[in-house]
């Protein structure tokens, strides 16, 4: 084969590489939303669930409490971490590559092990699901992804703020508080949304610890979030049709945590260039 | 200086060391985490192995929870074969498509790609998994004649899955190539298509190895997809259209009902599973660093 002729070959198969991307992406998304739509009823939106309505209210409040309990959680401790690896460690200490030894084999590790973990943990313990054990497990699944992001935040920030900050007499505390974290909240914001889109995400990591209850829960109540209720919804076996909405719902949230995160990222990018 | 001024001074020091401290100690939340979540996993899961038989049960052909018999070796063949499958759908279609993002495509496509990549990866896998379920399952079933669900289908479903994450990190350690590499080989006679292919690619490759291993890494412990499609037979797969259960199916399938050695069984399938996680972490972090 000569020169001419492989590189057409190669240029053929990069773009239908990317057309199957596209189309792949399409055809779920196409799918999703021609069967959604019309399955689309007001009464699954009723405030209680029945085996009538299916409503998926519920699950939609205890999505929002659980991702609201997980960040309040994984945050600070998220944020504080990175600080840490940032601005007070010494390059190459053993205890840093030790830390971001850990935080890359958590997020390597499968939901269901995260799962199984907080089962065992919470569950035996306090005997039964309930959300703040869900939320527990969620929260140190969302730390690297948060470390990560508030991590690359903080290394935006140019190294002239802070020798201006010292310059003028503030310790290192104050410099951190007042000056790099808040330059750094474009780049935290868009990490907490991405966590918000695995929290709502996820189902096998909450199963067995925050339960399938669909109820309006309370923290020490068993409650299914969005996902954990198509997943009920599934094995039930009898409500494929609520099953499209439910997956119509999640896709659209999915595509507006998407774009605002993208947006952020967006903003981040226009403030340090 | 005067006494006060000492003192407020040694009080500012004392803030910033507790500070220092307070941050430390958030770092290593995660060396916590990983360290109870190992304890647990293989305290409770090496005990179970201990009761039933480190070979029987890793060897061992038949699962059979009611009749005491717990062999995982269907399910350890059926979590390869079908990232097996992942691996050949997603490597290819992952890499080439990276390439199409970097240097073949105008602003205006690729404005319109990133969003479609990052749209793939924000898709919950229960999503994936219903997709698979009423979409994929049946156009199986008409092309095969069989029930549809089986190693194929989840291969397939999961190299879906995995494109993304090829594609980001791949995509990232192209960019990372030096541009001078692709303009030398244009200077010197070659096409576009052949510097792309023979100088920056090659250039690239530990990034895109990483890439890979992330994306078969996923796809091992994917679960909530996979259970939809796959079948989920505990017994050994005889040919790529029969009916699987993987590692991790094992796991969410029958944790719900499971007492006593049974679940002792699951919780050592995890230890598995874990296992195979942790070596290809291990193998990630490896080329990272040769990267570096």
């Amino acid at each position: 084969m000569n020169q001419y002729t492989l590189s057409k070959v190669l240029n053929v198969l990069v773009k239908i590489s990317a057309f199957i991307t596209m189309a792949i992406l399409g055809w779920i998304v196409a799918y999703i939303i021609i069967n959604g739509i019309p399955n689309m009823t007001l009464d699954q939106f009723a405030w209680t669930y029945t085996t009538d309505n299916v409503s998926m209210m519920p699950a939609i409040v205890n999505t929002v409490t659980t991702a609201f309990i997980a960040l309040i959680i994984a945050l600070p401790l998220g944020v504080a971490c990175a600080i840490y690896l940032v601005e007070y460690a010494k390059k190459g200490s053993k205890f840093v590559s030790f830390v971001r030894l850990t935080t890359e084999t958590l997020s390597g590790i499968p939901s269901i092990i995260f799962g199984l973990f907080g089962n065992l943990m919470f569950v035996i313990i306090f005997k039964g699901y309930t959300l703040l054990f869900g939320a527990i497990t969620l929260s140190i699944m969302i730390l690297p992804l948060i470390i990560r992001t508030t991590e690359e935040a903080l290394l935006a920030v140019p190294d002239a703020y802070r020798e201006g900050s010292f310059g003028l007499g503030a310790g290192k505390t104050r410099t951190i508080f007042k000056i790099v974290l808040p330059c750094a909240v474009p780049g935290i914001l868009s990490g907490v949304i991405l966590s918000i889109g695995r929290i709502v995400g996820e189902s096998a990591a909450l199963i067995y610890t925050a339960g399938t209850i669909p109820q309006i829960a309370g923290l020490m109540d068993s409650g299914r979030t969005l996902s954990v209720h198509m997943y009920a919804l599934l094995s039930e076996g009898l409500y494929i049709d609520q099953a499209y909405s439910t997956a119509l719902v999640l896709l659209v949230l999915v595509i507006i945590i998407n774009t605002l995160s993208g947006s952020v990222a967006k903003k981040l990018g226009g403030n340090h260039e | 200086m005067t006494a006060l001024t000492k003192k407020k001074t040694q009080k500012k020091i004392n803030k910033e060391v507790i500070m220092k401290w307070v941050f430390a100690i958030a770092a290593s939340t995660s060396i916590l985490c990983v360290f109870l979540i190992c304890g647990f996993l293989f305290y409770n899961g090496f005990t179970a192995m201990a009761k039933i038989g480190v070979f029987d049960f890793i060897a061992g052909t038949r699962w059979k929870p009611s009749n005491e018999l717990f062999g995982i070796l269907p399910m350890i063949v059926g979590s390869i074969s079908v990232t097996l499958i992942a691996a050949i759908i997603g490597i290819p279609i992952g890499i080439l498509c990276a390439i199409y993002l970097v240097y073949f495509c105008s602003d205006r496509v690729g404005k319109i790609l990133k969003p479609v990549i990052d749209l793939l990866a924000g898709i919950p896998s229960i999503v994936y998994g219903f997709f698979g379920l009423v979409c994929i399952v049946p156009i199986m079933q008409d092309l095969t004649g069989t029930s549809g669900k089986g190693i194929l289908t989840a291969g397939i479903l999961l190299g879906m899955m995995i494109l993304p994450t090829i594609i980001n990190v791949s995509e990232s350690s192209l960019r990372a190539v030096e541009k001078s590499y692709y303009e030398g080989a244009l200077a010197l006679g070659a096409t576009h298509e052949r510097s792309v292919f023979f100088v920056s690619v090659p250039a690239a490759k530990s990034g895109i190895l990483a890439g890979v291993i992330l994306g078969i890494g996923r796809a091992v412990g994917e679960t909530m997809a996979v259970n939809y499609v796959a079948g989920n037979q505990a017994v050994m797969p005889t040919s790529i259209l029969s009916g699987v259960r993987t590692l991790t199916t094992n796991i969410v399938l029958e944790m719900g009902y499971a007492t006593d050695l049974h679940r002792e069984a699951l919780i050592a399938t995890a230890v598995v599973l874990f296992i195979f996680i942790l070596i290809i972490n291990a193998a990630f972090s490896y080329v990272k660093r040769r990267m570096k």
